[in-house]
């Protein structure tokens, strides 16, 4: 990054800003890495670069809560430099990047280590999440203050569950020095079991070991009690179930400072998909039954999912393509939350408005963050969107090195045809195979 | 009427026609077994590879007689524990087994799903003897002949299915079968061994055996796993037996040609009194005899059809 | 577009197995020791009425038995469909006695390998003797009938067909020839 920054001008395109309810057509400048104007017309100064964005969608680069970069430790499925680069591809120009990496990002130097390789490879920008657990064994707390310091935005233990409900109060009331999220991967991992898709009639057919809604609605009632009681930001990760998405609307109701994001796979698919033993459906939490999927999706309209996160969580390939009971859980995301939340405007749960502000105001208020928006003087982080570019999906089209999507060979409508990452232009060709 | 497809993995994706097709054959493969010489040559030159990922006596032994009967090679192969100490997957293990040039591979697997694996990434036959909790289909056509032979029609049979459903691939194959036919499926067991949402099947569900077998006409046994003790499906084995066993005071409650059957091997005194087991009622050895007729019926009408 | 040739009617049926019965008689000078089997599903109709032709004339009918040669067919391999196999019901012990197969037409000779092959499977017989009631010509293996209705000279592009009250036919032997279209 350390070519000089252009000047881009941004030109005709329809400007929409969740965060200021601003939707109006007009041109955007971008100068010294920052959002120099913006207005319905403005004259191009010297050595500019002009993008001619008509028909397009101008809105502040997409935020994404919940991204595994897999690095340290697990660079055969993803690294830092692959996933920036499917998060730029796909919208995104934030990602908070998941602690469950091997060591455990439940120390300064892991983090430091995690930024670090964002400034050399990264593409857009990462913000680490710091374990809540030492190892996130949910045994002891991790050293927030110092994980804080060293550039964590919310602490998480996810993918392993805090199940000691007397250690996740803890948590939740130190987090309050610090005035961080705690996000919380709710699981119980004892009515989990050995499932590995959703317990009901899909899962009696084929034979395969069901995980009960309540084994997620459980924690969810658990840390809406504990957010309840010590007042601390509770962010809960990837809602798929009804009850959670009652049990949050209730407690938003009561006042309770609790957040939820949800992710397309769960107002996209059912746990229909799983038929055939696909191992690209099998993730946690799994994919709901139809009224689950129905929830969601009115919890996203209603606004008690204030957020879409992707929870990409690639894999390798031999991994996957394995009996379902050995395949680990997870799909990829990045590449294609964009124009499955677009769906949701298509098909009139959200309007485009709110389908933006659940991926870029909403993750950033629950980060307590001034971004996710566009306001003159502020970074320039812009998505530049074909709302209407058909695409098929493809596997070796991906820039993440993780393949497995259930999506692939879907055709999606809309794509990020540009993002702008503190005020650098990166421009998303559709790659030949793609 | 032929069998348009490569493999045979469950008895719910099987069309009621193919059904018939197969159990059709069957009843003429029985006559085969009755001959001095009781092998033919169709399958003459063909390979079937048994590939055993759990140990099985009876059914790996029923599908190799029935492949030899038909004059096929037979190699069989217990990959258990070797091919998981040593990390090969199970893509790479049936690659290598593709590779030797087998017409069909016979799989037994502990996980759901396995040979539904193996048979879209392999070119050869795929027949399912048993994956994780899903299906066993030869067993459920077995099942299905035993049943036809003495019963004629499965309309309106009521069919009493004991014991524990939820890890049962048996059960599964049963059931579909059975409501395929029209039959009237009962499931007994304890609500902790019952799957959720089999309802929606068509099936009625009991906690109560006594009360499941008024007027029953037949009754299908499944076979305890005794490891599933102490992990909080029942307390012990012998309030299991005492809830779920057959004996002949219960069995007196069904209809007096009620046909008693077991998948095998049985837990005498568990699942059902030796009493039982061996009585009139019982059809358990025609099952094995009608095992190995199905299982020819298998391999011989998926050797045919060019297969594109 | 096929034509259709009536080869036999019903008459000519009945007598050209009349004539069968009687050489069958005169060859093994009598019904003793003669079984009949018929292959599925033709031949067992034909070796049906030949039982009841003989049983007139002797007295006797001989037993019939019924043969499905499925399984000893040696292009399993290469059909397109599995062919149904039925059941095979010989219900008497052959060894040492004469077995007249019967078949309705007779054409490359491969049925008719796969059918001995069979018997030989199923018993020891004195000897296998081989009665159709048509003969069309163009064998690929060494095999000749003892016993023929008609010899009918044919082509390969044209099809016999052997129709049998039993099947719900009126009785009658149909030569089709397809004709391309003009």
């Amino acid at each position: 990054m350390s070519d000089p920054l252009e000047k881009i001008l941004i030109k005709g395109g329809r400007i929409l800003d969740p965060a200021s309810n601003r939707d109006e057509v007009g041109d955007l400048l971008v100068e010294d890495g920052l959002i120099r104007e913006l207005g319905p017309s403005i004259k191009a100064p010297n050595d500019c670069k002009t993008i001619d964005a008509k028909g397009k969608l101008v809105v502040p680069g997409l935020i994404d809560l919940h991204t595994h970069l897999r690095e340290p430790g697990f660079e055969y499925k993803e690294t830092v430099a692959t996933a920036t680069a499917a998060a730029a591809w796909g919208g995104f120009t934030t990602v908070c990047c998941m602690p469950n990496t091997e060591p455990v990002n439940d120390n300064q130097a892991v983090t430091e280590f995690i930024l670090e390789k964002a400034k050399e490879e990264g593409i857009v920008h990462v913000l680490p999440v710091g374990a809540i657990t030492k190892g996130s064994k949910g045994e002891e707390l991790a050293e927030m203050a110092e994980l804080v310091a060293a550039g964590c935005v919310a602490v998480s233990d996810d993918g392993l569950p805090v199940m000691n409900s007397q250690v996740m109060r803890q948590a939740m009331n130190y987090a309050k020095i610090f005035d961080v999220p705690v996000i919380d991967h709710c699981e119980d991992l004892n009515l989990t079991a050995d499932g590995v898709m959703f317990e009901g009639e899909v899962s009696t057919a084929l034979g395969l070991r069901g995980i009960p809604a309540s084994s997620e609605t459980v924690m969810v009632a658990r840390d809406i009690e504990l957010a309840e009681l010590t007042g601390a930001r509770v962010h809960l990760a990837h809602i798929s179930t009804a009850g959670s998405v009652a049990l949050i609307r209730d407690a938003k109701r009561r006042g309770v400072r609790v957040t939820a994001e949800t992710c397309p796979h769960y107002f996209t698919l059912t746990d229909e998909a799983v038929r055939g033993y696909n191992s690209n459906a099998k993730m946690k939490p799994p994919l709901g039954a139809q009224s689950d999927q129905a929830a969601v999706r009115a919890g996203l309209a209603d606004g008690t999912l204030e957020v879409i996160a992707t929870d990409h969580a690639p894999h390798a390939a031999d991994e996957k393509e394995q009996e379902l009971d050995c395949a680990p859980f997870g799909i990829v995301g990045l590449e294609t939350a964009l124009p499955l939340s677009l769906r949701l405007v298509d098909e009139g749960v959200l309007s485009l408005m709110e389908a933006i502000r659940k991926l870029t105001a909403g993750p950033a208020a629950v980060l307590g963050k001034k971004t996710g928006r566009l306001e003159i003087g502020d970074r320039a982080d812009i998505s530049i969107i074909d709302p209407n570019a058909e695409w098929t999906v493809k596997a070796q089209s991906f820039k993440s090195l993780g393949k497995n999507s259930p999506f692939i060979g879907w055709t999606m409508k809309g794509r990020a045809t540009a993002v702008i990452v503190a005020g650098k232009l990166i421009e998303n060709a559709l790659s030949s195979t793609g | 009427m032929t069998l348009k497809r490569k493999d045979i993995l469950s008895i719910a994706d099987l069309e009621r026609e193919e059904m018939d097709l197969i159990l059709h054959t069957a009843e003429s493969f029985k006559e085969v077994s009755m001959r001095d010489i009781k092998k033919v040559p169709a399958l003459r030159g063909k390979t079937v590879i048994n590939l055993f990922f759990e140990p099985s006596t009876r059914t790996r032994t029923s599908f190799e007689l029935a492949a030899k009967r038909l004059s096929a090679d037979v190699i069989n192969i217990s990959a258990g524990a070797s091919s998981t100490t040593k990390h090969e997957t199970l893509l790479d293990t049936s690659k290598n087994i593709q590779a030797l040039q087998s017409d069909y591979i016979v799989v037994r697997h502990h996980s759901s799903g396995a040979a539904h694996f193996l048979a879209s990434a392999l070119h050869c036959s795929v027949i399912n003897a048993g994956d994780g909790t899903h299906e066993h289909p030869s067993q459920g056509l077995l099942d299905l002949l035993t049943i036809k032979e003495k019963r004629g029609d499965f309309k309106g049979l009521k069919v009493v299915i004991v014991g524990d459903i939820l890890h049962s691939r048996v059960a599964n194959s049963d059931i579909h079968g059975l409501l395929k036919y029209g039959a009237d499926v009962h499931l007994v067991g304890p609500p902790t061994l019952i799957p959720r949402g089999i309802e929606k099947w068509g099936v009625t569900v009991h906690y109560h055996l006594d009360e499941a077998l008024a007027s029953a006409d037949v009754i299908i046994l499944l076979r305890l796993q005794l490891e599933r003790q102490g992990k909080s499906f029942f307390p012990t084995i012998r309030e299991y037996s005492k809830l779920y066993g057959l004996n002949r005071r219960r069995l007196s409650l069904a209809d007096p040609k009620c046909l008693v059957m077991h998948p095998g091997p049985i837990n005498r005194g568990i699942e059902v009194t030796s009493e039982v087991a061996d009585g009139l009622s019982s059809v358990i050895l025609e099952q094995v005899t009608n095992g190995l007729a199905v299982r020819m019926a298998l391999f011989f009408l998926l050797s045919g059809g060019s297969r594109e | 577009m096929a034509v259709e040739h009536v080869i036999l009617n019903s008459n000519e049926i009945s007598r050209a197995l009349t004539r069968i019965a009687h050489e069958v008689l005169e060859r093994n000078k009598g019904a003793k020791d003669i079984v009949l089997v018929g292959i599925r599903t033709g031949g067992v109709y034909l070796a049906q009425r030949l039982s009841r032709r003989i049983e007139k004339i002797e007295g006797d009918a001989p037993p019939v038995g019924v043969l499905d040669i499925t399984l000893y067919r040696d292009d399993l391999d290469t059909r397109s469909a599995t062919p149904a196999l039925e059941t095979t019901d010989i219900p008497f012990d052959m060894t040492d006695r004469r077995v007249v197969l019967v078949d309705d037409v007779l054409y490359t000779g491969r049925t008719i390998r796969a059918a001995l092959d069979s018997l030989i499977d199923l018993g020891r017989p004195k000897e296998i003797q081989l009665a159709v009631l048509i003969d069309r010509g163009h064998r690929e293996l060494p095999i000749r009938a003892d016993y023929v209705g008609k010899n009918l000279p044919t082509a390969f592009d044209e099809k016999v067909l052997v129709l049998l009250e039993e099947a719900g036919e009126e009785d009658r032997v149909i030569l089709k020839r397809a004709v391309r279209d003009a």
